[in-house]
């Protein structure tokens, strides 16, 4: 990198020495930078990601050897969480259910989701699009507070009488209306109030920042960042942000209202005549607890979008950068995303074939998912011929970006089956529904994670992470998560229900594939140490990783790496403009393999580095 | 460091930041409240029994006219800024936040009058209404429920309006039920039935919504005022942006009307 432009950034580093001295807790803790936002959002959803893991794993221990003590950890349980919760390190069912619940309820709401719509998206948008900062600082700060808060909510509610929730990261009702409220109770302080309180907060932190980041989007563009030369990047956070906007708030009113029930006794999920504890339940009746599927599922499929659409985009930037050449089609790409955005509003009610909706209903969400795996395949198809004659370079954000898709591929294709009533009336609710979606949100989504976090770190740091620790991590993460997921697509097949405690041991027809449950747990806990070399890489290379010589270290081509590295204050430190589309590398006529947006025409054709200009 | 487009729009999208922030949020509470409405929908399309004119409606319609009031004084307020007269934007602003109070004192009124309404229904199904005539521990106690029943034309809005006023003395028959007779019994609460726990819980988010406009729109009144000297135009926007959210939670209650009170 000589040219003029770039020292942007390097040459005149001197000039930003000079910045005022902001106090440690507003730069650390109540900053209002989107950079240090991002990596609180990071960190904290990484940290949750880990203990849900870890929640996991302990499960998984009990399903391959049900009713035996957990080594090591059961006695820890049984100190911490009391006895009637893991009696002589036995995991109990009631433990067994909290556990799942916040597993899942931890992993999609406040890690996966935290860490690649709000970690990524407040690091990474402002910079790609040229923008000093996110439209509305306070606001973004305000937002990642909530979360924070509803984590602490979610943790917490692990220590009230009872434990945490215990009715799934779905809450369905009647079940959650009446769980945690014998006598013993706290009306307020229980798990499954807590987890409709941290939901809240977790709700109204997600609503500022998507308001923000499309505000951002929409107003903060630098010169000459058209729509269609944004990267795939800041088109994925749009579509994103456009659910969170619209889908979550259907979904906050229904826990308000599963509030109510709880709190003020009405019944809008619960039907008249209920029997609960062999007693006719004290309430007036008249809800309907389908009515609170439909407001989950309104939120619940978006929500798993949610989660894969950043990813789209991560993988989307890292192709491209690494094979060197645009992506295959740029507009097909986003296009898609649009597409899969729209129609992942309107097939919620495919998770509820079994209700007895009625035939006209069920064609109705039948037609839109099959429809919505169209985008789908072509957004993958974007990403496969992209590969097509690049010469590929294999670095670990690489590697990690091209495991994706694979794993996406598997998690798509085995979704239609439960699209289809006929199918999915043998596979609703056994174990395939489970590796289907685990696909989707844990081999994709994580690989995805790791691949964004290997690629944007030496910006954000001035550090590379260690290429070695890097492969180390890769290999076995792909491996294992295999081995987790794909024997429950064969269990499944075999009719083992989703939410057996035994994991299938009490089931005659499941006695051929329970040996899978060994293969899985074990996986599982070598996946756990997998993250071993991840976890060293990641605080060794902040301090002693290898050191960044330029600011655009993998030599891209959007604005991001236009910056000082890593970015100080209001990132740029001269107004930056763009001249031309986010993927223009291998340009014929210029004698480096990539042209950045940000390079002015007339100076590269003065300095005569460009015989003939891309149109 | 500045964020650009706070104060003067984006050429090509025409909007400063704020109007486009609001929007979005905006959009988001229409979805927020859509989730109730079709909650509302939902329930009582599935309902075998719905109940009909057990609210005030004069009470309702007078706080219809309230907010439309408001939200007529909100936009001459904002216009006064725009043209610079501070003295009248702080009127206008005022009756505008005169009116919100206004509006929250008549609905707790309203909310009062349901707790002391009663409901009894007995073992053969009938359903009677009205106040009780002892007091509410008494009430626990006894054997024996009395109560003053609500007249036969307690839905006539004739009859609504003048208990606004007074105590109509029909009510003042007295009832007495035994117990034994009565399969359930409560004051109009939520947990009463289906039809009352959505009139508190939607009618209580938008008194929160309310609650909240009045918080803001007495910033830009009192403390945020300031901002006037240094640059009207930011607090103008500032002011525009809070309007359009009053103007959205008073378009709520034009549906939440008909809705609970009329229909
Ligand atoms: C072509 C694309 C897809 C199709 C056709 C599809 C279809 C389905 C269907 C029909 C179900 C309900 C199965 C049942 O409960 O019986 C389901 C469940 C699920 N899917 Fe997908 N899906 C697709 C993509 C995705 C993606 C991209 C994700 C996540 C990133 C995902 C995550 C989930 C989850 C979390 C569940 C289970 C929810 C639960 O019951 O707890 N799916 N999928
Ligand atoms: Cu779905």
């Amino acid at each position: 990198m000589d040219s003029e432009m770039s020292m942007t950034s390097h040459a005149a580093h001197g000039l930003h020495e000079k910045h005022e001295e902001i106090p440690w807790i507003r730069k650390y803790v109540f900053s209002t930078d989107h950079k240090m936002i991002g990596y609180q959002y990071m960190v904290t959803s990484l940290f949750v990601a880990l203990f849900a893991f870890f929640l996991m794993v302990l499960m998984r221990w009990q399903l391959s050897f049900p009713g035996k003590p957990i080594p090591v950890f059961g006695p820890i349980l049984e100190k911490l969480l009391g006895s009637s919760m893991a009696p002589g390190g036995v995991m109990t069912p009631q433990l067994y259910n909290s556990f799942g619940a916040m597993h899942g309820t931890m992993m999609i709401f406040m890690a996966l989701v935290p860490a690649l719509f709000a970690g990524f998206g407040n690091f990474v948008v402002p910079l790609q699009i040229g923008a000093p900062d996110m439209a509305f600082p306070r606001l973004n700060m305000a937002s990642f507070w909530l979360f924070f808060v509803g984590v602490v909510i979610m943790m917490v509610s692990f220590f009230v009488p009872g434990g945490a929730a215990k009715s799934g990261w779905t809450s369905y009702t009647p079940l959650a209306d009446f769980a945690d409220m014998g006598p013993g109770f706290h009306p307020l302080f229980n798990g499954q109030t807590l987890w409709l309180i941290g939901m809240a907060f977790n709700i109204t932190g997600s609503l500022l920042g998507s308001v923000n980041i499309i505000t951002t989007i929409i107003q903060l563009r630098t010169k000459g960042l058209s729509w269609m030369r944004l990267p795939v990047f800041v088109w994925s956070e749009l579509v994103t942000a456009f659910l969170l906007l619209l889908a979550f708030p259907p979904l906050e009113s229904a826990a308000i209202m599963q509030l109510m029930d709880r709190l003020f006794g009405t019944s809008f999920f619960s039907p008249e005549g209920l029997i609960v504890n062999g007693k006719h339940a004290d309430i007036s009746g008249g809800g309907s607890s389908i009515l609170w599927q439909h407001l989950f599922w309104f939120l619940g499929h978006p929500e798993v979008y949610v989660q894969i659409l950043p990813t789209m985009g991560i993988v989307g930037e890292i192709f491209a950068n690494n094979t060197r050449k645009p992506l295959w089609s740029y507009k097909v790409f986003v296009y898609s995303l649009l597409a899969i955005g729209f129609l992942s509003m309107i097939v919620w009610a495919h998770h509820m074939y079994m209700t007895g909706m009625g035939q006209a209903v069920t064609s109705f969400f039948q037609i839109f998912t099959t429809i919505i795996s169209i985008p789908s395949v072509l957004l993958g198809t974007v990403l496969l011929l992209s590969l097509w004659g690049a010469s590929i370079r294999f670095n670990v954000p690489m590697l990690f970006a091209l495991a994706w898709l694979p794993m996406f591929g598997i998690g798509g294709l085995t979704g239609l089956p439960l699209g289809w009533t006929a199918s999915d009336v043998v596979l609703h609710d056994t174990y395939y529904v489970i590796g289907h979606f685990h696909y989707m949100m844990a081999p994709a989504s994580l690989l995805a994670l790791f691949a964004g976090i290997y690629y944007w770190f030496p910006k954000a740091t001035g550090r590379y992470m260690n290429e070695f620790l890097g492969k180390l991590h890769f290999w076995p993460t792909v491996i294992f998560f295999n081995g987790i997921f794909f024997p429950m697509l064969v269990q499944g097949f075999a009719g083992v229900h989703r939410r057996w405690y035994d994991g299938g041991a009490g089931w005659q027809m499941a006695q051929n594939v329970l040996w899978l449950n060994q293969v899985m747990s074990v996986s599982a806990w070598a996946l756990a140490i997998a993250q071993i070399p991840f976890i060293i890489n990641f605080f060794w290379s902040l301090w002693a990783g290898k050191k960044v010589t330029d600011d655009n270290p993998w030599q891209a081509t959007t604005l991001e790496w236009a910056t000082p590295t890593p970015p100080g204050h209001g990132n740029f430190l001269h107004p930056v403009a763009v001249y031309r589309d986010p993927y223009e590398y291998s340009v014929p006529g210029y004698k480096q393999d990539y042209l950045p947006q940000w390079e002015p025409e007339e100076r590269l054709r003065k300095e005569g580095n460009l015989s003939q200009i891309p149109s | 460091m500045e964020i650009p487009y706070t104060v003067t729009a984006r050429p090509d999208t025409g909007l400063y930041n704020a109007k486009v922030g609001i929007w979005l949020f905006l959009a988001s509470e229409v979805m927020l409240f859509g989730g109730l409405f079709s909650a509302y929908i939902f329930l009582r399309l599935g309902a075998s029994h719905w109940p009909h004119h057990i609210l005030n409606v004069p009470m309702g319609l007078f706080n219809t006219m309230v907010l439309i009031s408001s939200s007529i004084t909100m936009v001459l307020a904002w216009s006064s800024l725009k043209m610079r007269d501070f003295a009248k934007y702080r009127q206008w602003l005022g009756i505008t936040l005169f009116c919100g109070v206004l509006f929250l004192s008549v609905k707790s009124v309203e909310y009062k009058d349901k707790f002391h309404h009663y409901g009894v229904i007995l073992k053969n199904g009938q359903e009677i209404t009205g106040h009780l005539a002892m007091s509410e521990e008494e009430a626990m106690r006894s054997d024996v429920l009395k109560i003053k029943p609500d007249p036969e034309n307690a839905g006539d809005f004739v009859y609504q309006l003048k208990s606004i006023f007074s105590k109509p003395e029909a009510e003042e028959k007295v009832l007495e039920i035994p117990k034994n007779e009565i399969r359930w019994w409560s004051n109009f609460v939520p947990k009463y039935n289906t039809y009352l726990a959505t009139y508190f819980t939607m009618t209580g988010i938008h008194a929160l919504h309310i609650l909240g406009g009045l918080l803001v729109l007495g910033y830009f009144w009192g403390p945020g005022a300031s901002l006037y000297k240094r640059n009207p135009e930011h607090l103008a926007n500032r002011v525009e942006v809070a309007g359009l959210f009053w103007h959205f939670v008073d378009l709520v209650w034009i549906f939440l009307f008909p809705t609970l009170y009329l229909f």
